[in-house]
């Protein structure tokens, strides 16, 4: 489970994610709502311990980010935005390249990373290399080395993103699958994402929190309403 | 310091699944080979059986060829936003440091290395003194190490490699020149022989020349350990920031 508490952090003047606060417990998939530049991604990155707040913290399964942040990554599996990997590997090398980081060698390496092409439906791509791959085997990629460890938290930055029907419906089904396991967090701005999967919606406006409930919760605010027209109702101030 | 392993690892064959790795060692070896060739090396003509000729350009030759094999080690991690892959990854700041130094420096021992057949043939036109060629390739191999940790910390700073290549080199140049003999003997011109000498210690050259005469000093060990020391502690500060 995640627990985030008054996390803040500026970049010079501008205030990008202002004492935000919420936890993820197990079975939680929790759909991370805003605008571009809201914030969504900054408080990932600091969730994750790549970016160090100016103040508050997050711990993942009870260990502080500050204090141990590499027992927090063991914890971990992160899809970063854009999926970056490595272009010059091959999608087999690069994934054995994780597992060989996290800490698993020889025959279970190799099995972990038959796992994680298996579940993602890599196998095709195995051998080419990363920057031949359309961006939603890119994408795929990149989910596969977050989950290759089989983590208790996954924390994706727009998983569907640059994706076709098709596959965003595929991935959905995924991280659908194995959340009863797991403490999820997607951002997206994908509002019909958030209503198919996700069990709980965080909206973020200018990097601070505006709602935390579920999704029936948020609908029923203004009854007849879209999830568009309420959305746009609380993050007015963003432009 | 486990997981400097895989980093190490994935660098190294890094090297050799893009061109640059055989771009690089073919231009290394061609450009050392035809320096030591050349009427300013005069392999030849000095008649003695040794690889002076070749390992004296070593200090120049290497403030071109190391910024440019060092100037991808953080810079491309930053354009392409593996960074932050690696750095969610359970590894520490300084076990990634160590990881993709000790991978730069072992294919620049590599690049050194394969220019044995000079070694060879000088063993064949006469009888060197193995003792001074194997100091000389130590030597070599020190001062790449330091010049690459110093190519290390500039490429952490800038996400662009031209940049990170341009104030490599500058920061390279002037740990050579300082040692430069004709700059220390403009230094001696106006400072005492004690200041001058002070300053041309903190150059590259005054610590590989020894070597390439056969002399293992200790205190030159220490300056090429302590600046690679020095500077990767500071680009562990510098990504931590």
């Amino acid at each position: 489970m995640i627990e985030v508490k008054g996390l803040t952090k500026s970049f010079g003047a501008k205030r990008a994610v202002d004492g935000v606060s919420f936890s993820v417990r197990k079975g939680d998939i929790l759909g991370f709502l805003g605008p571009n530049g809201a914030g969504k991604s900054t408080t990932m990155k600091m969730i994750t311990g790549f970016l160090r707040p100016d103040s508050g913290t997050a711990l993942t399964d009870g260990i502080d980010v500050l204090e141990d942040p590499v027992a927090v990554k063991r914890r971990l599996g992160y899809l970063p935005e854009n999926a970056p990997a490595y272009p010059e590997m091959t999608v087999i090398e690069f994934l054995g390249f994780i597992a060989e980081v996290r800490g698993f060698s020889g025959g279970a390496a190799r099995e972990r990373v038959e796992r994680a092409v298996c579940l993602t439906h890599l196998d095709s791509v195995r051998a080419q290399t990363i920057d031949t791959l359309s961006k939603g085997f890119k994408q795929r990629v990149g989910f596969a080395q977050a989950l290759l460890h089989d983590p208790p938290t996954l924390v994706l930055d727009e998983p569907t993103d640059g994706l076709d029907p098709n596959q965003k419906n595929e991935m959905r089904l995924l991280i659908k699958g194995m959340a009863a396991q797991k403490a999820v967090i997607l951002s997206t701005h994908i509002l019909e994402e958030v209503e198919a999967i996700c069990t709980r919606i965080i909206i973020i406006s200018r990097g601070r929190l505006v709602a935390d409930e579920t999704p029936a919760a948020l609908l029923a605010r203004r009854p007849g309403a879209r999830m568009d027209e309420i959305f746009r109702g609380l993050t007015e101030g963003d432009v | 310091m486990r997981q400097v392993r895989p980093i190490f690892k994935r660098e190294f064959a890094g090297y050799f699944r893009t061109p640059v790795a055989y771009v690089f060692l073919v231009s290394f070896l061609l450009i050392s080979v035809a320096l030591s060739f050349s009427r300013f090396g005069g392999f030849f003509k000095s008649g003695v059986a040794s690889l002076d000729a070749y390992f004296g350009f070593f200090p120049w030759l290497f403030l071109f060829i190391v910024p440019a094999a060092g100037m991808r080690l953080w810079s491309e991690e930053k354009r392409s936003g593996t960074v932050e892959l690696l750095f969610t990854l359970p590894v520490t700041t300084l076990e990634a440091v160590m990881g993709k130094f000790l991978a730069g420096w072992a294919f620049l021992a590599l690049a050194v290395a394969l220019s044995f057949p000079m070694a060879v043939t000088i063993g064949y036109l006469g009888s060197p003194d193995w003792g001074v060629v194997a100091s000389s390739y130590f030597g070599a191999v020190m001062m790449a190490g330091g010049f690459l940790g110093v190519c290390s910390l500039t490429s952490a700073f800038t996400k662009n490699q031209v940049v990170s290549f341009v104030v490599s080199l500058l920061a390279c140049a002037v740990l050579v020149f300082l040692g430069y003999s004709g700059f220390t003997s403009f230094l001696e011109g106006f400072l005492p022989v004690s200041a001058a000498d002070a300053i041309s210690n903190f150059s590259f050259i005054t610590h590989f020349s020894p070597m390439v005469r056969g002399v293992i000093d200790l205190k030159d060990v220490v300056f090429f350990l302590s600046l690679m020391g020095f500077t990767l502690f500071l680009n562990v500060l510098a990504l931590e920031r």
